[in-house]
């Protein structure tokens, strides 16, 4: 099924008689659900796009890459780097901006600016009865009522098929710093990237490769803005991180990050694939609790991505912490998401209840 | 402003009640005494007054849980208050209902600024949560007006945002994760530490959800470091319209103030006679804010007075340094004040696209000649959260309804263009009744069925947010 319209969308649901799997681009195949395949991909085309206001609206069908590009033209960006999963997941197709919010997705930037989720705006969706609801709108303040844009986001299908996303977007930069300490152990990578994170100096990413590419510890920060500003805070950090070793600094197009943003150095290696929101100064020792075959840390600490043997339950080496952990790549006998508390996984059953009463979007891909 | 009637059968057993109450919280804790609790009649919307049937005032959320367990078994509406801030009128009581201030819950928690973040009791006040880090360099960006009184409970009630918003966001951006009380006793906790929350992004319901889900008692909010520095430049211009195009163009190159704030005539010449700014007079003022070292603002406020110059500016002036700056923002931070020595005011926060801005206040122009009373505009203009501010007088008959009927058709307007009713002050019973001019039957559903979820005998700040007879239903069931 695919889809033309919102009405069209909305129809479709209310006369479906069995389990719908949503789809938009189909790159990211995260979680495991059967049902018909509903194809969001034919409501797509940019509505508006205001440079002077920093927004854009689109239908959820629409290719990022065809987003990105539009932005470009007038210098601006997805600022929150939204990573590209075909490579970790082997997966074809184009991305689209619905499976985008659908999944939250944020890439390296997300510690300096934010996620998605804190980009989204507005929202118009079809709830689990063929409701078309609509919530937020096109401008970057807005507390009318209830916030059901941010509940739609990350929400993986399970309360509604997102048909159209409005989106803060922000200037583009002029250079990018990249600044790379070697050898150190995670410890210290994580104790000198909040050191950086923690100062005046703006880093937009914080990264920490246990294994870089020569086969030692890389520790790598990013600074971005007009050259001159980009100089000034690279120096101002290198005094800052000195006694961390010497620190490298290369001035250029920062294309060294799209690798921590998409995670390529797993993409080829056969494991199951996690990723780990954590609190930065915890993440060393469980990392050390994992017993992972590799490891890298984004978000200065506070993202772990891990490769793993199959079939493990990662949550059970870790332990209890302050975070959750997300099965990206792996078979379906272990749960995808972090399994919620009593009192959390009660809201969330209601609210996927009261969204979607038959159970018939993306079914099973939450558990 | 219509309340629903109070329930006669919670009235009368008051003493009960408050028995109740007095059980599970000290002594000092409860009170109900008709002089008393007076004080929590209202809130920062002053024009609607109802002293409520008791208040409590919990210090933990042990004694929270407490209080809203009795209070769902007794079936007793209960209205959550933070400092009583709100201009929406979010903390307005009803007669039966019990109000739960958490003004004895403003502890730091924890601070950590290898983590960067600071976890407090939420009854603190937005400005102490920075006082609590600032020793260290470091800040809570969302800056409300009323940040010196408002408490982060009533922040995260209302999403709250500020000034300097462009840059930094507002609350939901910068909240990490709460501990929550729902209405039957239940503690919730939700995210922490770690970066978005995992699950459903229940923690972004929450905000903003004005008391109506749960009561707020801890919250886990992110800290940065300051800025090294920070520095406005004024400029003055002769048309909105030539004022909005600078807003775009200054966006466009690239430049992302921390601030851009907008006054129109009225509010200057209300603002110069008040505070002396030395304001130039003319139809629309800018206050572009930027931050960085001492070079990299240089280098930004270049470029920035570049744009500007190129739109003929009847002034444009340059913080050099502290003293120029402070004097740049006195006329603006005085505003509110200054429209208050005129006369009693009402303010309004609807957002709108930046681009309808010259279109929106020549219309409300007309509006305030239609409706025969002033308006004067102070503006966040980087993001489009507008500030009309009506002046009326309050001891005039007639004349609330009338600005109140003159703010309806603003905020309609802002709809109509694009944006929405509120941007930063949330709905409350303010715009409560104009819910269904943004918003289709539909959509007002879908939102009152997570209060469902959360709330299902509506016992908590019920009569907000939803136009009454749409959560009538739901209210009486």
């Amino acid at each position: 099924m695919t889809p033309k319209s919102e009405e069209e969308l909305a129809q479709m649901i209310a006369g479906a008689n069995g389990p719908l799997r949503i789809k938009g681009g189909g790159t990211r195949p995260i979680g495991h659900c059967e049902g018909d395949v509903l194809n969001t991909s034919a409501m797509r085309g940019i509505s508006l796009y205001e440079p002077g206001a920093l927004t854009i609206v689109a239908g959820a069908g629409t290719p990022v890459a065809e987003v990105e590009k539009v932005l470009a033209t007038e210098n601006q960006r997805l600022a929150f780097e939204p990573m590209d999963h075909r490579a970790l997941l082997g997966t074809e197709g184009a991305p689209s901006l619905g499976g985008l919010a659908a999944a939250n997705v944020s890439g390296p930037r997300r510690i300096s600016v934010g996620a998605c989720r804190d980009f989204m705006l507005g929202v118009r969706f079809v709830d689990g009865q063929g409701n078309i609801i609509k919530n937020g709108g096109r401008v970057m303040k807005n507390v009318t009522g209830y916030d059901l844009v941010k509940l739609l986001t990350g929400s993986y299908g399970t309360l509604g098929v997102i048909t159209e996303v409005s989106l803060k977007v922000l200037p583009d930069v002029e250079t990018t710093g990249t600044l790379r300490l070697h050898g150190l152990s995670d410890h210290q990578a994580v104790t000198a990237l909040s050191a950086a994170l923690g100062s005046p100096f703006e880093a937009t990413a914080a990264a920490h490769f246990p294994k870089g590419p020569s086969g030692d510890p890389v520790t790598m920060l990013r600074i971005e803005g007009f050259a001159d500003s980009v100089k000034y805070r690279a120096d101002r950090l290198r005094d800052l991180l000195k006694a961390y070793g010497e620190v490298e600094v290369a001035v250029g197009d920062g294309a060294e990050w799209g690798l921590v943003r998409d995670v390529t150095a797993f993409a080829d290696q056969p494991g199951d694939v996690w990723r780990i929101s954590a609190k930065p100064s915890e993440a060393p020792d469980l990392v050390a609790r994992m017993d992972a075959k590799a490891v890298q840390y984004d978000w200065g600490g506070g993202l772990i991505w891990a490769l793993t043997d199959k079939g493990r339950d990662l949550r059970a080496a870790m332990g209890a912490f302050d975070g959750h952990a997300t099965l990206i790549r792996g078979a379906a006998d272990v749960p995808t998401f972090q399994p919620e508390v009593p009192a959390l996984a009660a809201i969330t059953a209601g609210l996927r209840a009261k969204f979607d009463p038959r159970g018939i979007l993306n079914p099973g891909i939450t558990t | 402003m219509e309340m629903p009637t109070p329930d006669a059968s919670v009235l009368s057993r008051k003493a009960q009640i408050v028995d109740r109450l007095s059980e599970v919280l000290p002594r000092d804790a409860v009170i109900s005494d008709e002089r008393e609790t007076r004080a929590y009649e209202c809130d920062a919307l002053t024009a609607y007054k109802c002293p409520p049937l008791c208040a409590v005032l919990p210090a933990n959320t042990k004694e929270v849980s407490d209080v809203l367990r009795v209070c769902h078994e007794m079936g007793v509406p209960v209205v959550p208050r933070g400092s009583g801030t709100s201009l929406a009128g979010g903390a307005l009581p009803t007669a039966d209902c019990v109000i739960l201030g958490v003004a004895k819950m403003n502890d730091v928690i924890e601070t950590n600024y290898d983590d960067r973040y600071i976890r407090v009791q939420s009854g603190r006040t937005n400005l102490s949560v920075t006082g609590a880090v600032e020793t260290n360099g470091f800040f809570y960006a969302p800056d409300p007006s009323s940040q010196l009184a408002c408490a982060i409970a009533g922040n995260i009630a209302m999403n709250s945002g500020g000034a300097h918003c462009l840059k930094y966001g507002v609350t939901t951006n910068n909240l990490m994760g709460v501990t929550m009380v729902l209405m039957d006793g239940t503690v919730v906790k939700i995210g922490g530490a770690h970066l978005d929350a995992g699950g459903l992004d229940i923690l972004g319901v929450i905000c903003g959800s004005e008391g109506q889900l749960g009561v707020v008692t801890e919250a886990t909010l992110r800290i940065l470091h300051k800025p090294e520095n920070a520095r406005p430049v004024l400029m003055g211009y002769d048309s909105s319209e030539v004022a909005g195009q600078v807003v775009t163009d200054i966006i466009k190159a690239g430049i992302l103030p921390v601030a851009i704030e907008f006054m129109d005539r009225p509010c200057i010449e209300a603002t110069e006679a008040f505070a002396k700014a030395g304001y130039p007079m003319c139809e629309a003022l800018l206050i572009v804010e930027v931050e960085g070292s001492d070079a990299e603002i240089d280098a930004q406020l270049k470029l920035i007075m570049e744009i500007a110059a190129r739109h003929n500016p009847v002034e444009l002036r340059e913080a050099k340094d502290a003293d120029e700056a402070g004097r740049i923002w006195l006329g603006r931070k005085s505003a509110f004040g200054a429209m208050g020595q005129i006369n009693d005011y009402m303010c309004l926060d609807g957002t709108i696209p930046v681009s309808s801005l010259p279109f929106v206040l020549k219309r409300i122009g007309e509006m305030s000649k239609e409706f025969g009373l002033d308006v004067g505009n102070v503006f966040h203009a980087g993001d489009g959260n507008m500030h009309p501010l009506i002046l009326f007088d309050a001891n005039k008959p007639g004349d609330l309804e009338r600005c109140e009927a003159f703010g309806a058709e603003i905020l309609k307007l802002c709809v109509e263009v694009g944006g929405c009713l509120t941007g930063e002050h949330g709905v409350g019973i303010e715009k409560r009744d104009l819910m269904n001019v943004q918003y289709d039957p539909a959509d007002l559903e879908a939102q009152m069925a997570i209060k469902d979820i959360f709330d299902p005998a509506w016992l908590l700040n019920a009569a907000k947010v939803f136009p009454l007879e749409t959560s009538q239903a739901r209210r009486v069931a």
